[in-house]
C-alpha cells in the first residue's frame, strides 16, 4: 500500500518536473496566429482599420476583437486570406460592394508650398519623410506605404497622393484574354 | 565523333530559313537620327553620360554601366544629342523608356579606339573593357557578358559552349554571321577561353546550317575548339537544352549552367567580344534578320538605335510585326521603335504567312504539351494554376523553369495560348515577391520608429526630472550656505548643468539617427543624470 502511494507520488513529481521543464524550454514566443495574420497584412501602417498599425490589428483579429475585413489597403484579397486563416466566412471590405486592392499611391510634397513645420514627419509611420525645421521636406517614394496619414497633418495642405507610374521594370503581363469557342 | 545526348520533348516547326539566308549581310543605310535606349540589357539601366546639345563621336560611351549587373551603351554614329527623354522602345508593354536621341552629322567619325592585348592584360581589365564596351549576350537574354565571364567562386569551368544553334524559325542572323565572319568569331572565342580557361570548347550548330558548320570548322583549324553539328529540333538552341545535348549534363532546376561548370554564350556575342578587345569597338551595331512579308528578306548590319521602320521595307498586306521569332517573340506595337542589342529578327507578318489561331477550347488534358516540354514540366498543370491565379502552386510546379519556348502552345490541340498564361503568372509572382519585401521593410521601419519614440519620451521625462532636481539642489545650496554663495552663482551652475544636459540629449539623438536599426538604449544613462552633481 505504502509503496504504491510512494510510487504514484514519485511518478507525479517526476512527470510534473518534466512538464514544467518542457513548458519553459519550449515556450512559444508570441502568438503564432498573430504572426500569420500580420504576414498577410500589407504593412501600410495606415490605421484605417481603427488600430494603431498592422500589428495591433493582427492581435485584435487573432483574439477575435476585430473583424478580418477592416484592412482597406489590402482590400478583398487580404480579407479573403484572413477569413480563410481564421476559418470564418469571407465578408467583403467596406460593406457589400467590396473593394479590390487600391492602386498603389505615394505621397507627394509640393516643395514650393512646404513651410518646414515637421508635422508630417511626426505622423509618418515608416520615417519616409526627410526634412528639418523650417526646411523643405520631401518623401522617399520607395519607403512610402501610401498610408495617407501625412495628408491631413499638413497645415498648408501641400501633400497630395499620386498614383505610382508603371515603368518597364514594374510592368506586368496582363491576364490573357481570348475567346473560348462555343461548344456546338 | 562526339556522342550526342537528347533533351526531353521538342517540336519541328516549319523552318522558313531559306527566305533570308540567300543574300549576304548588307549594311543598312546610315539613319538621320538614332535613338539609343539606356536599358538594353538585363539589370540596371545605364546612366547617361552626356547632356542635350553635346556633340558625340561614333563609339563614344553615352551611358555608363550602373551597378554590377549592367552594361554601357554607346553612340552608334557621330552627331549631336538632341534629347534624353522617354521614347517608345521595343517591349511587349509598348511603354516608353529613357533613350538618348542623336541627330547624326553624316560624318560617322570614330572616337579613338583602343585595343587591348588580352594575353598580357589582367583578366579583370579585360572584363572591365567588356563591360565598358557594352557587351551583352546577343542570343536574346542580353545578360551582361562580363558578369558571365567571371568564374568567381566557381573553381573550374569544364566546358565553354558556344551557341550557334539558332533553332527559332525564320531567324538567320547567327547563321549568316558564322558563314561570313567565322574567323572573327573564333578570335572572340579565343578571348573568352583565355578568360575562363575551360577544359574544352564546344561550338554547337544545328545541322540545318551546313555552310555555317563548314565555315566554322575551317576557322577552327589549328585550335582545340570543336564544332559539333547538333540535330535540328526546336528548342535545341535553348541554353540548358544545348548544354544537355553536347555534354549530357542537365542543369538542375532553378540553377545556372555555371553550377555544373559550364558557360554558354552566343556566337554573335563572341564576335562582339573580338571587335571590342582586338579593335576597341563597342557594340554599336548588330546583324538583324528582316524577313516575312517584305520585298527582299535579308540580313542587315544596322546601327543600334536605327528606327525599325527604316530597316523594314514591308510589302503589301502586312498585318503586324513580330520581334524575334514566331515561337518566342512578341508583337511590336509600334514601328517607330529603335533597334536594340536584343533584336535579332523582325518579321513582317501577313494573314497568309501567319494565319490567326483558331479560337481556343477548354483543356482536354491530353498531355501533348507535357510530351513536348523541353524542361520536363507539366504545362497543363501550370496552365491550370496560372489561369486560376493559384500562384503558389504554379511556383511549386517549377513555373520558373519554363523557358517560354512555346512548344506547348504549338502542339496544344485546344489552341490555348499557354505561354501567355505563364508570362502573366511569372510577372505576378515577381511583383508579389517585391511587395512582400517592401512590406517587411515598412514593418521594420515602423517598429523602429515606435521604439525611437518610446525612447525619446523616456529621455524627455528624465530631462524634466533633472531640471527639477537641479532647481531644488540650487535652492538647498543657497539656503545652506546662507550669504556665503550668492544666488547668481547658483543660477550659473544650474545653467551650465542644463547646457550639459542639452549636449547629452543631442548625443543621444545622434545615436538614434545613426543607421543601425537597433541602437543601444540610453535610458540607463538618463536615469543616472538625474543625480545632482
Ligand atoms: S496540349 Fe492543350 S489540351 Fe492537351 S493537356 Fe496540354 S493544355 Fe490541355
Ligand atoms: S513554354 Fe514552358 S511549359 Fe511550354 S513547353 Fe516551353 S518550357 Fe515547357
Amino acid at each position: 500500500m505504502l509503496t504504491a502511494i510512494l510510487v504514484m507520488v514519485l511518478l507525479a513529481v517526476v512527470l510534473g518536473a518534466v512538464l514544467g521543464f518542457a513548458s519553459i524550454k519550449f515556450k512559444i514566443e508570441g502568438n503564432p496566429m498573430v504572426e500569420k495574420i500580420e504576414a498577410t497584412l500589407p504593412q501600410t501602417q495606415c490605421g484605417q482599420c481603427g488600430f494603431a498599425g498592422c500589428k495591433p490589428y493582427a492581435e485584435a483579429v487573432a483574439s477575435g476583437q476585430a473583424a478580418p475585413n477592416l484592412c482597406v489597403p489590402g482590400g478583398d484579397n487580404v480579407a479573403k486570406s484572413l477569413a480563410e486563416l481564421l476559418g470564418v466566412e469571407f465578408q467583403p471590405v467596406g460593406g457589400a460592394e467590396g473593394a479590390g486592392p487600391k492602386p498603389k499611391m505615394v505621397a507627394f510634397i509640393d516643395e514650393n508650398t512646404c513651410i518646414g513645420c515637421t508635422a508630417c514627419i511626426k505622423v509618418c509611420p515608416v520615417d519616409a519623410i526627410v526634412g528639418s525645421s523650417k526646411l523643405m521636406h520631401t518623401i522617399l517614394i520607395n519607403q512610402c506605404t501610401g498610408c495617407e496619414l501625412c495628408v491631413p497633418a499638413c497645415p498648408v495642405d501641400c501633400i497630395t497622393m499620386e498614383p505610382v507610374k508603371t515603368d518597364l521594370a514594374a510592368w506586368k503581363w496582363r491576364y490573357p484574354v481570348f475567346e473560348l469557342k462555343k461548344a456546338a | 565523333m562526339r556522342t550526342l545526348h537528347k533533351f526531353h520533348g521538342g517540336v519541328h516547326p516549319p523552318q522558313h530559313k531559306a527566305e533570308s539566308n540567300g543574300l549576304p549581310i548588307a549594311p543598312a543605310p546610315l539613319p538621320k537620327r538614332v535613338i539609343v535606349p539606356l536599358r538594353q540589357h538585363i539589370g540596371a539601366p545605364a546612366k547617361a553620360q552626356v547632356k542635350v546639345g553635346d556633340h558625340v563621336l561614333k563609339g563614344q560611351m553615352i551611358g555608363a554601366a550602373d551597378g554590377y549587373i549592367s552594361a554601357a551603351v554607346h553612340a552608334p554614329t557621330s552627331g549631336t544629342v538632341s534629347a534624353i527623354d522617354l521614347h517608345a522602345v521595343p517591349h511587349p508593354s509598348g511603354l516608353p523608356d529613357l533613350c538618348i536621341t542623336i541627330e547624326a552629322d553624316g560624318e560617322d567619325r570614330w572616337i579613338e579606339r583602343q585595343r587591348i592585348d588580352y594575353k598580357t592584360a589582367v583578366p579583370d581589365a579585360v572584363r572591365h573593357a567588356l563591360r565598358d564596351a557594352g557587351i551583352v549576350g546577343l542570343g536574346g537574354a542580353v545578360f551582361p557578358s562580363y558578369v558571365k565571364l567571371n568564374p568567381g567562386q566557381q573553381a573550374k569551368i569544364k566546358t565553354l559552349v558556344l551557341n550557334g544553334a539558332e533553332c527559332e524559325p525564320w531567324i538567320t542572323s547567327d547563321d549568316m554571321l558564322m558563314r561570313e565572319r567565322a574567323a572573327e568569331i573564333v578570335e572572340g572565342i579565343r578571348i573568352m577561353a583565355h578568360l575562363m580557361q575551360p577544359d574544352e570548347v564546344l561550338i554547337g550548330i544545328e545541322d540545318n546550317k551546313p555552310e555555317a558548320i563548314t565555315a566554322m570548322q575551317s576557322a577552327c583549324q589549328g585550335t582545340s575548339f570543336e564544332v559539333v553539328a547538333v540535330p535540328t529540333l526546336y528548342p535545341g538552341g535553348g541554353e540548358k537544352q544545348l548544354i544537355q545535348v553536347l555534354t549530357g549534363k542537365e542543369v538542375p532546376s532553378g540553377q545556372r549552367p555555371i553550377n555544373i561548370g559550364v558557360i554558354c554564350s552566343n556566337t554573335a556575342t563572341a564576335y562582339t567580344v573580338h571587335r571590342a578587345i582586338n579593335h576597341g569597338e563597342p557594340v554599336i551595331s548588330r546583324v538583324v534578320t528582316v524577313t516575312g512579308n517584305v520585298q527582299k528578306p535579308q540580313n542587315f548590319e544596322a546601327l543600334i538605335g536605327t528606327p525599325i521602320s527604316e530597316i523594314v521595307r514591308q510589302a503589301g498586306d502586312t498585318s503586324h510585326y513580330i520581334m524575334g521569332g514566331p515561337m518566342m517573340g512578341f508583337d511590336l506595337t509600334n514601328l517607330n521603335v529603335p533597334l536594340t542589342k536584343a533584336i535579332n529578327c523582325v518579321i513582317a507578318a501577313s494573314p497568309a504567312l501567319f494565319p490567326p489561331k483558331p479560337a481556343a477550347m477548354p483543356c482536354i488534358r491530353c498531355g501533348q504539351c507535357a510530351q513536348v516540354c523541353p524542361c520536363n514540366l507539366q504545362p497543363q498543370e501550370l496552365y491550370w494554376f496560372s489561369q486560376s491565379r493559384n500562384f503558389d502552386k504554379a511556383r511549386a510546379y517549377n513555373l520558373f523553369d519554363c523557358i517560354e519556348c512555346g512548344c506547348c502552345s504549338y502542339v496544344c490541340p485546344s489552341h490555348i495560348p499557354l505561354v501567355s498564361f505563364y508570362r502573366f503568372a511569372k510577372s505576378e509572382i515577381v511583383m508579389q515577391d517585391r511587395e512582400k519585401i517592401a512590406a517587411d521593410q515598412a514593418k521594420e521601419r515602423f517598429e523602429f520608429k515606435k521604439q525611437r519614440e518610446e525612447r525619446e519620451k523616456q529621455e524627455k521625462a528624465a530631462r524634466m526630472a533633472e531640471k527639477a532636481a537641479a532647481a531644488t539642489a540650487a535652492k538647498a545650496a543657497a539656503a545652506a550656505s546662507g550669504e556665503m554663495e550668492d544666488p547668481e552663482a547658483a543660477a550659473k551652475k544650474a545653467a551650465i548643468q542644463a547646457a550639459v544636459e542639452r549636449a547629452k540629449a543631442k548625443k543621444a539623438e545622434a545615436a538614434a539617427l545613426s543607421p543601425s536599426p537597433h541602437p543601444s538604449p540610453v535610458e540607463g544613462e538618463g536615469a543616472k543624470n538625474t543625480e545632482p552633481t
